[in-house]
């Protein structure tokens, strides 16, 4: 049994105008030693969906899943104790802005220690210890100095390795890392993501790395979940997905990136939005911006098999070309 | 076609910081030597990471602010504060489509207003300008009635473009443009780029840390660290063959959509030195792998032959690899 297990997690936020839900039916699984990485664009839902199961969605959230099961506990229906117990300790979250993620009023070592008091219940001299060790081990140099500072003496790169320390303090089974280094300039990224996947190797942990930069997960990732307005619509290994995407969505996507296209020539570019609240399609959410769509996708797409990389689409692409695709001729796009 | 319609010599800026009541003020050199040309209908293109003078150039370009020292000359003409027509020459795109349209004006006025400061056309003209530029941009006629808020990231972006060009500038700085974006958006938002660049004949001055839309777009490129361009040339030729150190770590660095891909990245070690205290000699000598014991005293200057230019000692061999 894998590491996480969640099947058909739906989340739906209460507002003003309505019901909106921000995760539609969203299976994922991870485990030991594992990366995977979660792909979209703004409000396909990835961050949401990690939030839901870490338990930090607001009141106005509601979280329906088939089942939720971490390292074989039924996360669902934990209490608020009893989830607090294994969050931050088993699981724990690194979140995309280090300068806003940390406290500005304590100290780097008081809030490393923070988690290893809650959780180990150490003492002083054995949390300061440890906070040492792990600011070793994310590559602070100097770390007995950098205990006593307070967060605005850091730089982003700095204050990044602090909250993977924060996150690492417990050895947690699952790392999950939301968008880790989109804050961050390119050679500190690249500090950042060999940290990670380093620590994942030597602590064989589970990581998630939910990211919207398809070249960060080409480099890091080993399977890869792509994600369009709240549902799966594609899951396969990397080599796969970049070789030969499924869904036309992530074909649309991967041709969309300027070192895929010829220099200077136009980018093939996907048209319009991702739908919002108030304009879902009623069958497959994607339909008004693919080149294959049809009328029988006004209704819900098929979910294929796992050769065809679960893509959530009636004619899945293999090789670029739609299986089972009855022509341009029936297309409402076109 | 290739005019020269601005140019760059030697610009510096400097910032007076206060560090508190017992300390003297420091001076931030937060541009410190830049020279460039721009041409039209060309894009130069400049790299590099926070904290390398990449917006105080921009600032300085559109004349929000002026320079310490060193020139510029808009279309043969030296900058000076409150000249109407070059500020009408040089627009600008910022990063962030949600914090430069103001929230309470209609996407019309938004157009209308630089217009309505700088010519004299009447209301009827004003509209059919802004409609013009918005059917240009992709945007509808009926946008014309409505709010920002009521705009996805990638009209919005639009909608700062069609601003800009409402005076027929000759030069567009755009700073961080698409990397607020999401990826199939911001294929779209370059594409108009490359559309009204070919059509107007604009200089672009595109600032950007993203070097896979750098390379899609640009003509020629300037890599500046810590205030001083490193490395200039054109683009494919410096992608190509990166000569400063610099250059060829942000190029291993950048990720790569190629699971299957070598990877044979140079690491740096360290972060960008505090622009106060800068290292003596080569500001990058502390974090270089090639740094020679020259480096840590003098200031290797930026030259080169042909247009390919670089400001070091040991520069890296042809083949791009650490040698």
């Amino acid at each position: 049994m894998a590491l996480l297990e969640i099947e058909n997690l739906t989340v739906t936020f209460k507002t003003s105008s309505g019901p909106f839900k921000a995760v539609d039916s969203v299976s994922l699984s991870c485990d030991k030693g594992e990366i995977l990485s979660v792909v979209g664009e703004s409000g396909s839902g990835k961050s949401v969906a990690m939030l839901a199961l870490m338990g930090l969605l607001p009141w106005t959230a509601t979280v329906t899943a088939d089942a939720m099961r971490f390292d074989g506990r039924d996360m669902l229906t934990l209490s608020a104790r009893e989830r607090r117990r294994i969050i931050g300790k088993d699981i724990s979250m690194i979140f995309q802005e280090p300068m806003s993620s940390l406290n500005p009023c304590f100290t780097v070592g008081f809030q490393i220690g923070e988690s290893l008091r809650l959780h180990l219940g150490m003492g002083r001299a054995e949390r300061r210890a440890r906070s040492i060790e792990l600011l070793k081990l994310v590559g602070i140099p100097a770390p007995e100095d950098r205990l006593s500072q307070f967060p605005h003496q850091l730089s982003g790169g700095m204050s990044q390795r602090v909250m993977i320390a924060m996150a690492l303090a417990c050895n947690p089974k699952l790392l999950i890392a939301d968008e880790p280094t989109t804050a961050l300039d390119v050679t500190i990224q690249a500090q950042i993501l060999d940290l990670l996947v380093r620590l994942q190797r030597d602590h064989g942990m589970g990581l998630i790395l939910i990211t919207h930069d398809m070249g960060v997960v080409a480099e890091t990732a080993e399977r890869v979940q792509v994600q369009y307005a709240g549902q799966k619509v594609e899951e396969q290994d990397v080599k796969g997905l970049f070789a030969d995407p499924h869904h036309p969505y992530t074909a649309a996507l991967l041709s969309a990136l300027p070192e895929r296209a010829l220099r200077r020539g136009r980018l093939p570019s996907i048209p319009g939005v991702v739908p919002g609240q108030g304009d879902r399609p009623p069958g497959c959410l994607f339909a008004p911006r693919c080149q294959y769509a049809t009328a029988a996708c006004q209704t819900a797409p098929k979910r294929q098999d796992r050769a065809l990389g679960l893509a959530l689409c009636n004619y899945p692409l293999v090789d670029g070309v739609p299986q089972g695709h009855p022509g341009k001729a029936a297309e409402v796009n076109a | 076609m290739n005019a020269v319609v601005a140019e760059a010599n030697g610009l510096k800026r400097h910032y007076a910081v206060n560090r508190g009541l017992f300390r003297d003020p420091a001076t931030v050199k937060a541009l410190n030597g830049a020279s460039f040309s721009l041409e039209a209908g060309k894009t130069l293109a400049v790299v590099g990471e926070s904290g390398c003078g990449k917006s105080t150039l921009a600032r300085l370009v559109t004349m929000i602010e002026e320079p310490t020292e060193g020139t510029l000359l808009i279309d043969g003409k030296p900058v000076t504060a409150g000249d109407p027509d070059l500020r009408r020459a040089v627009q600008i795109v910022f990063q962030n489509p949600y914090g430069s349209l103001n929230p309470r004006q209609k996407i019309g006025a938004i157009l209308e207003e630089p217009l309505k400061i700088n010519t004299s056309d009447s209301a009827p003209v004003r509209r059919e300008k802004a409609l013009a530029m918005m059917q240009r941009v992709g945007l509808r006629p009926e946008h014309y009635e409505r709010y920002p808020h009521m705009f996805s990231g990638g009209q919005r972006q639009r909608i700062a473009i069609a601003r800009a060009l409402m005076l027929n500038p000759k030069i567009l700085v755009l700073d961080e443009p698409v990397s607020a974006l999401d990826v199939s958006i911001q294929a779209q938002v370059l594409n108009i780029l490359m559309d009204l660049q070919a059509e107007f004949g604009l200089a672009y001055l595109f600032i950007s840390h993203d070097l896979s839309v750098v390379r899609h777009i640009a003509d020629d490129i300037m890599v500046m660290y810590l205030g001083k361009p490193v490395e200039t040339g054109p683009a494919e030729e410096v992608f190509a063959n990166p000569l400063h150190p610099y250059t060829a770590a942000l190029l291993s660095a950048t990720p790569s959509a190629d699971p299957a891909g070598a990877r044979n990245r140079i690491k740096l070690e360290g972060e960008l030195p505090s622009p106060l205290d800068p290292p003596p000699g080569c500001p990058f000598n502390p974090r270089c792998w090639r740094v020679l014991d020259r480096c840590r005293t003098e200031e290797p200057p930026l030259e080169g032959p042909g247009g390919h230019c670089v400001a070091c000692y040991n520069p890296m061999d042809g083949a791009g690899e650490p040698s």
